[in-house]
C-alpha cells in the first residue's frame, strides 16, 4: 500500500478540494464478509459494509451486538476469523500494522495515561505515529485549542472530568491526522452538556472532511450525525443504507401519541383494551408507550374524536394527543424488533459499570 | 514511518513514569544494602564484601526487573493504556522491546549500586569488567523477559507480584548463591540448571572472584537462549491473548 504517497495528498489539507468528484467517491474502508468467532461462539457473522471518504458512518446496535468486536477487527485489536478488510482499496487483513498509521481510534473507555497531563498525552500519542517533536507539539496545541482544553493542558489527565477525558481521547485519535476516525460510543457515560459538545465536535470534524466510523446506541444521535447507517444485531447487519433510505420504510405511516390520565396497572389491562380496540378499529394498531401513553398507527390520516371517545368511555381520559413524526427509532424497532428503551437501559448500565470499574 | 521516534518515546515515558520515581530509586539503593547486611548478620564467620558482590548484584537485577516490568505492564493493561500501544503502527516486537528497555536499564543501574558501595569498603582490582558488563546486561535482559513472561500470564497486578515470587524464590535458593551447586541434593541439582540465574550468578562469580564453576561461553549461551525463548514465547502469548 502506498501509504506515504496517499497520506501526503490527504494530509496536505486539501482533502476534498483537490479533485472532489474522484476523492469523495473513494471508499476508505471496505469490510467483506468479516467474521469473528471466540471458542465456537460467533460474535460477528459475515458482516459487509463500506465507508466513503468524508462521511459519518453509523454502526447501531444493542449491547453485545458485535459493534466493538467489529471495530477491534478493523483496527487490529482482534484477529479476523474470516473475510477481508480493505483500506483505500488495499487488503490489510493480514497486515493491520500497515493500515494503523492511517487510523485514529477512540475507544469507549479512556485509554490515555493518568500520570501524564493533557499536553504530554497528546505529544506521546503523536510520537507513536512517528511525528517529530516540532510537528507533534504544534498539532497538540492546535487540537487543545480546537477542543477547548488549552487551559487544562498542563493538568494531569487523572484530574480531568469524564467529559474532558473523552474530548482529549478524541483529540489523541486525531493527532496524526488520520484518514478515518473510529469513535466507539463517544457520548456514553458522560453528562448531557459534554455529550452536546462532543456531538458538535463531530459535526465540526465532519465539516473539515474527516471520515468517521461511529458506533452508538443513541438512535437520535445516529440520525442527527450520520449520513449512512448499519444496524447490527447478534453479529449480523440487518439493514444498511442512508438515513433517507431507511426512513422510506416507514413513510406513509401516521402515528399519534395519546397521553392518558391513568396508567395501565398491568400488562393484562392493556391487552384487554388492545383487544377491544382491534375489534372496534380493525385498520389501526395500538401500541403501549412510556408511562401512561399509547400510540395509534395507521396508514392514512384519521379523525381523533372516535379514539378520544373510545378511551374516555373506558375511564382513560385523554390529556394530550400529539402527531409523532416518523423517526429512525421506528425503523430500528421495525427492523430489529428490539425495544429502544430496553437497549438504551442496558447500555447505560454498561456505562455505569465501566465507570465503577475504571474508578 | 520513523519507528525510532515511537521506540524512544515509549522508553522515555516509562523511565519518567515508573523507573525514575523516588520509591524505585530508593528501592535500588536500599535493596543491596539490606542484602549485604543480612549476609553479615547471619554469617557465623567474617564475610568478605567481594565474595558477596556477585550474589547481591544478581539479586538486585532479578528483583528490580521482574516485578517492575510485570507490574507496570499489568497495570497498563488494566487501565487500557496498553491498548493504545497495540493500536500504534509499530511492530509488536519493537513495541515489546521498547517496553522492556526501560526495565533492562533499571536492572543494569541496580546492579552497579552495590558495586559503588563495595568500592568504598574493599579493593575491586582484578575484576574482569568486560565480563561483568556483559553478564549484568544479559542477566538484566533475561530477568526483564521473565517479567514480560509473567505479565502476559496474569491479568491482575497482585497476581503479577505473587507469580514473580513463584519464579524468584526457587532461583534465589537454587542458583548457587547461598548453597554451592555441588552441595545440593543430586535430585534437585538438574533444576538449578534450568534456572537462568544459575548461569548469571556463575558468570559474575567468574568475573569478580575468578571462581565460577561453568565455562564462560556456556553461561553466555544459556542466558542468550533463555532471553530469546522468553521473549519469543511472550510475543506469541501477546498475539494469542491480548489481540483477540
Amino acid at each position: 500500500m502506498n501509504v506515504k504517497k496517499r497520506s501526503s495528498i490527504l494530509v496536505s489539507g486539501s482533502k476534498l478540494s483537490v479533485c472532489p468528484g474522484v476523492i469523495s467517491s473513494l471508499k476508505i474502508i471496505e469490510a467483506e464478509n468479516i467474521t469473528k468467532t471466540f471458542n465456537g461462539f460467533t460474535a460477528v457473522d459475515g458482516v459487509s459494509f463500506y465507508i466513503n471518504r468524508g462521511e459519518i458512518f453509523g454502526f447501531l446496535g444493542p449491547n453485545g451486538a458485535g459493534k466493538t468486536t467489529t471495530i477491534n477487527m478493523l483496527t487490529g485489536l482482534a484477529h479476523i476469523t474470516g473475510g477481508r478488510v480493505k483500506l483505500l482499496g488495499e487488503d490489510y487483513t493480514c497486515n493491520v500494522k500497515k493500515a494503523q498509521a492511517l487510523m485514529g481510534i477512540v475507544p469507549d473507555e479512556s485509554n490515555l495515561y493518568e500520570e501524564l497531563d493533557g499536553w504530554e498525552n497528546l505529544c506521546f500519542c503523536g510520537s507513536l505515529y512517528g511525528m517529530d517533536k516540532k510537528r507533534r507539539e504544534e498539532r497538540a496545541e492546535e487540537l487543545l485549542a480546537q477542543f477547548g482544553l488549552s487551559e487544562a493542558a498542563k493538568r494531569p489527565f487523572k484530574a480531568y472530568s469524564k467529559g474532558m477525558k473523552r474530548k482529549l481521547a478524541i483529540a489523541a485519535g486525531l493527532i496524526h491526522q488520520p484518514e478515518i476516525l473510529f469513535l466507539d460510543e463517544p457520548t456514553t457515560g458522560i453528562d448531557v452538556a459534554f455529550a452536546r459538545q462532543i456531538r458538535s465536535l463531530i459535526v465540526d470534524l465532519h465539516s473539515r472532511g474527516t471520515t468517521i466510523f461511529l458506533t452508538t446506541h443513541y438512535i437520535e444521535e445516529a440520525e442527527r450525525l450520520c449520513e449512512r447507517l448499519a444496524f447490527i444485531v447478534q453479529g449480523k447487519i440487518v439493514r444498511e443504507g442512508t438515513v433517507e433510505e431507511m426512513m422510506k420504510e416507514i413513510q406513509g405511516e401516521n402515528i399519534v401519541n395519546f397521553t392518558l390520565g391513568k396508567d395501565f396497572t398491568s400488562e393484562g389491562d392493556f391487552t384487554k383494551i388492545e383487544e377491544e380496540f382491534r375489534s372496534r378499529f380493525p385498520d389501526f394498531n395500538l401500541k403501549m408507550g412510556k408511562n401512561s401513553s399509547v400510540s395509534i398507527h395507521s396508514p392514512a390520516t384519521f379523525n381523533l374524536f372516535p379514539f378520544i371517545q373510545f378511551f374516555e368511555v373506558r375511564g382513560l381520559p385523554v390529556f394530550e394527543a400529539k402527531i409523532k413524526r416518523p423517526s429512525l427509532e421506528e425503523v430500528f424497532v421495525k427492523v430489529t424488533g428490539i425495544e429502544l428503551q430496553k437497549m438504551q437501559g442496558e447500555q447505560n448500565q454498561k456505562g455505569k459499570k465501566g465507570r465503577k470499574g475504571g474508578g | 514511518m520513523k519507528t525510532w521516534i515511537a521506540f524512544s518515546s515509549i522508553l522515555m515515558k516509562d523511565m519518567r513514569s515508573y523507573y525514575l520515581k523516588p520509591p524505585n530509586i530508593s528501592w535500588g539503593l536500599i535493596f543491596p544494602i539490606a542484602w549485604t547486611l543480612m549476609f553479615f548478620l547471619r554469617s557465623p564467620v567474617a564475610v568478605e564484601v567481594r565474595d558477596l558482590l556477585p550474589g547481591v548484584m544478581a539479586l538486585s537485577i532479578l528483583f528490580g526487573t521482574t516485578s517492575m516490568l510485570a507490574v507496570t505492564i499489568t497495570f497498563e493493561r488494566k487501565s487500557r493504556s496498553f491498548e493504545r500501544l497495540l493500536l500504534a503502527p509499530i511492530s509488536l516486537n519493537l513495541l515489546m522491546l521498547a517496553k522492556t528497555s526501560g526495565a533492562i536499564m533499571f536492572g543494569v543501574i541496580n546492579a552497579f549500586v552495590p558495586v559503588v558501595f563495595a568500592s568504598f569498603l574493599t579493593d575491586l582490582s582484578g575484576i574482569n569488567w568486560l565480563v561483568v558488563i556483559g553478564s549484568v546486561l544479559l542477566i538484566a535482559i533475561t530477568s526483564t523477559f521473565l517479567g514480560l513472561f509473567i505479565a502476559v500470564s496474569v491479568s491482575q497486578v497482585f497476581e503479577a507480584q505473587t507469580f514473580s515470587n513463584f519464579f524468584r524464590f526457587p532461583m534465589l535458593f537454587l542458583c548457587g548463591l547461598f548453597i554451592p551447586l555441588t552441595d545440593l541434593p543430586v535430585y534437585i541439582r538438574p533444576l538449578s540448571y534450568v534456572l537462568p540465574l544459575t548461569y548469571g550468578a556463575d558468570l559474575l562469580r567468574l568475573a569478580v572472584n575468578q571462581n565460577g564453576t561453568l565455562p564462560l561461553y556456556l553461561s553466555f549461551t544459556a542466558l542468550l537462549f533463555f532471553s530469546i525463548f522468553l521473549f519469543a514465547y511472550s510475543i506469541y502469548n501477546v498475539n494469542r491473548k491480548w489481540i483477540l
